[in-house]
């Protein structure tokens, strides 16, 4: 006889801590005395996410979803669900009208994650054309060619209220109507791909691109089709080979299947795309600076009005989108603009992806809709904090963006919302950090990245990054003064008003961000020439308590310096003029007598 | 293939979405998915794709398909891959290496046994 029932247990940390190894065993032991343990198998899982309800318990094939199950319940579940077949009403996952849902897909944002952007990654193979078509790939294309104009198309994204999704938020159909309604004068306009993706952690576009590049391809042919241009580029950055190879894969195919080219399924449209490496400079995401960088330029933004709208590719009309707005257009325009429009937030609607990365149990790419909270995404789809650790701060919008403290956990993430906590969206990293990093350190790692990344055009940019960066490394190495806060502020502000592009003008953000909900921890370095997380090694300093202390000579052996002493029994002594503060004794006592302070 | 027309395009896409329900439920194939995105190969998924083309080789199994995928947006449990058999639940296995790929050919595919220790859910549902 078979296995016909599979009882799947959350094994993630945050359910683990509540007892669920005690539910898998007593679960197991239910199967045997009931006299089914032959048919059911009973495995522990992975995060299933939804942590604030865990322990979760899932039986298959009929996708029951049991929630704060406790060990005491294993016996009722057993008994009703695999002997008799009937689910056990309490325990199912309940909606907020208190209606018990009976099945995995009758559950909202279940796992409190949307997957439209994402909808083919991870399911389609990404070299088969014929994957994509299947899940209703170019089924948009086909509607927008044969059934609407150019007009009904820039109506269906204004219903829909798509904006953006390369951080600044700006409304998707504004944007292709302004190209669309550049008088016709017959010269070329172009469509453009932004897939310059250089924020540090951020990874959502290679992903896309990896996963489901016929979507851009559709997407920016509908962009063609739109805005009257029949060329398009998609400009990625050469660190990005497995993504390049398979858009020229794919794109390779649309041409031979007529989906790209010359007179598109026999519409008589006409449309080529072209790929465009870059070298990996972090202004070549700002879109003048990619447009020159197409063009053979330097990658250096140009002041604007005009916009590229407007006036872009080789002084041409174009319109210009992030891999991930692009993404949603094939989806939108299938499925209609209201569909999309119902989801998010009043002001931003559909979902964002994220790559949350840094200290999260859950690493991974995340896509939820708008007005999921930062707790949610944190606790529930990411597993929360490892190690028991205390949060600390998660910085959105990469280097331009700023850090949000666990006062703000529940604010509904959308494009206003982040503004006002002094963030942004940005591409959609997301950052999680702990007890154990110093937010100054974090603050100059981001202005290091922005410093090396500024193409150096503008005064503003160039050297005022130089001087914040300078100032801050000042404070970490315990030289800081009070005055220094205020000219941190002035340099800032006259960043943000004076820069020439995005760059410049976002480079202080991290800076005016960790002041304003930090203030406490740039005074200990000031004042108190301490850092409480350890971190600076300036201001760290490591010593033994000699009352904890049994000599048992493993930080002396740990040690790659040997400036530790002491014999075998007896308390040991760090010379602190050899410590060079790596940290290593502190990890490799078993006795917590070795103090940072 | 031919440059396609307008109805060669709905015909293909019906044709394929019908071939992959069938293949699904009659179980008479076993798909086995390999997310192969960079965070993926960087993870050694190269290794686990090795490993069930020796193995399914050696024991001279039929009707098992490996296919190639993206990432599944699972970044912490890489290499991940799917299992879909009939019979069996759809199964998402995470940290998968060479050995836990051998287990999935000997316990999953062939005693109809889930994997403990590596099963995950998949990140979200489909939209509809």
């Amino acid at each position: 006889m078979g296995i016909s029932n599979y009882v799947l247990v959350c094994g993630g940390t945050g359910c683990e801590s509540t007892k669920s190894d005690t539910i898998y065993k007593n679960l197991m032991a239910a199967a045997d005395k009931a006299g089914i343990g032959e048919t059911v198998q009973i495995v522990k899982t992975g995060c299933f996410g939804l942590c604030e309800k865990g322990p979760i318990v899932k039986f298959l094939p009929d996708e029951s979803f049991y929630v704060e199950v406790k060990p005491e319940d294993t016996d009722e579940l057993v008994n009703e669900h695999l002997v008799k077949g009937r689910k056990v009403e309490r325990l199912l996952y309940k909606n907020e009208k208190q209606e018990a849902l009976h099945k995995e897909d009758d559950i909202p944002f279940y796992q409190k994650q949307k997957r439209i952007v994402l909808r083919n990654c991870g399911v389609i193979n990404p070299e088969d054309i014929t994957e994509y078509i299947a899940r209703d790939g170019y089924a948009a294309l086909e509607k927008v060619l044969f059934e609407m104009t150019p007009d009904q198309v820039v109506e269906e994204l204004k219903t829909a209220g798509l904006r953006g999704r390369g951080g600044a938020g700006f409304p998707t159909w504004m944007k292709w109507n302004f190209t669309k309604s550049v008088p016709d004068d017959g010269g070329p306009r172009y469509v453009v791909c932004n897939a310059d993706e250089g924020d540090p952690g951020a990874y959502m576009d290679r992903s896309t691109l990896e996963g489901d590049p016929h979507s851009i391809i559709e997407a920016m042919t509908i962009a063609g089709f739109t805005t009257g241009a029949n060329q398009g580029f998609i400009y990625i950055r050469a660190e990005y080979p497995l993504a390049i190879d398979r858009l020229k894969i794919a794109m390779a195919q649309a041409k031979e299947y007529g989906l790209l080219g010359e007179n598109i399924l026999g519409s008589g449209f006409n449309f080529d795309l072209e790929i465009r490496l870059g070298a990996g400079a972090f202004v070549c995401g700002e879109e003048t600076a990619l447009l020159a960088s197409i063009e053979g330029e330097r990658g250096m933004p140009r002041p604007r009005p005009p916009f590229p709208a407007v006036k872009g590719l080789w002084q041409r009309p174009t319109v210009i989108n992030n891999v991930e707005t692009y993404a949603n257009i094939p989806v939108i325009l299938t499925k209609g603009g209201e569909w999309f429009n119902k989801i998010g937030t009043e002001k931003s609607k559909g979902t964002k992806v994220f790559a949350l990365t840094g200290k999260i149990n859950n690493s991974g790419l995340v896509e939820v809709p708008m007005g999921t909270t930062l707790r949610e995404i944190i606790y529930d789809v990411g597993g929360g904090i490892p190690n028991g650790k205390a949060f600390k701060a998660v910085q959105t919008g990469g280097p331009s963006g700023g850090v949000i403290t666990a006062d703000y956990l529940d604010t509904p993430i959308d494009y206003d919302n982040l503004i006002s906590l002094g963030s942004m969206m940005g591409s959609g990293g997301m950052i999680v950090m702990d007890e154990d990093d110093c937010i100054l350190d974090v603050t100059k790692f981001y202005l290091e990245f922005s410093v090396e990344e500024s193409c150096g055009k503008c005064s503003p940019c160039r050297i005022g990054g130089k001087k914040l960066h300078g100032i801050l490394n000042r404070i970490t190495k315990g030289k800081g003064k009070m005055e220094d806060l205020e000219t941190l502020k002035k340099i800032g502000k006259a960043m943000q008003k004076a820069s020439l592009c995005g760059l410049g003008q976002t480079t202080p953000n991290p800076v005016m961000s960790t002041m304003k909900y930090f203030a406490d921890e740039y005074r200990a370095h000031i004042v108190d020439k301490k850092c409480p997380a350890g971190v600076c090694k300036d201001l760290v300093s490591y010593s033994i308590d000699a009352d904890k202390c049994i000599g048992c000579t493993v930080c002396a052996r740990k040690c790659p310096v040997n400036c530790i002493a002491g014999e075998r029994k007896s308390p040991h002594v760090i010379d602190k003029d050899k410590c060079i503060k790596c940290g290593a004794c502190f990890d490799a006592c078993k006795f917590n007598a070795v103090i940072v302070g | 293939m031919a440059k396609m027309s307008l109805a060669d395009l709905k015909a293909l896409r019906d044709q394929k979405r019908s071939e992959m329900a069938r293949r699904t439920s009659e179980g008479k194939i076993v798909d086995i998915i390999i997310g192969m995105g960079t965070c993926g190969i960087a993870a050694g998924a190269k290794d686990v794709l090795n490993t069930f083309v020796e193995e399914i080789n050696s024991k001279q199994l039929e009707g098992i398909v490996i296919k190639q995928t993206g990432c599944m947006g699972l970044c912490h449990s890489e290499p991940t891959v799917e299992v879909h058999m009939a019979g069996m639940p759809d199964t998402i296995y995470g940290n998968v290496n060479s050995e836990v790929a051998r287990k999935i050919i000997g316990d999953h595919i062939q005693g109809k046994k889930l994997v403990s220790g590596h099963v995950f859910d998949k990140p979200a549902t489909d939209i509809k």
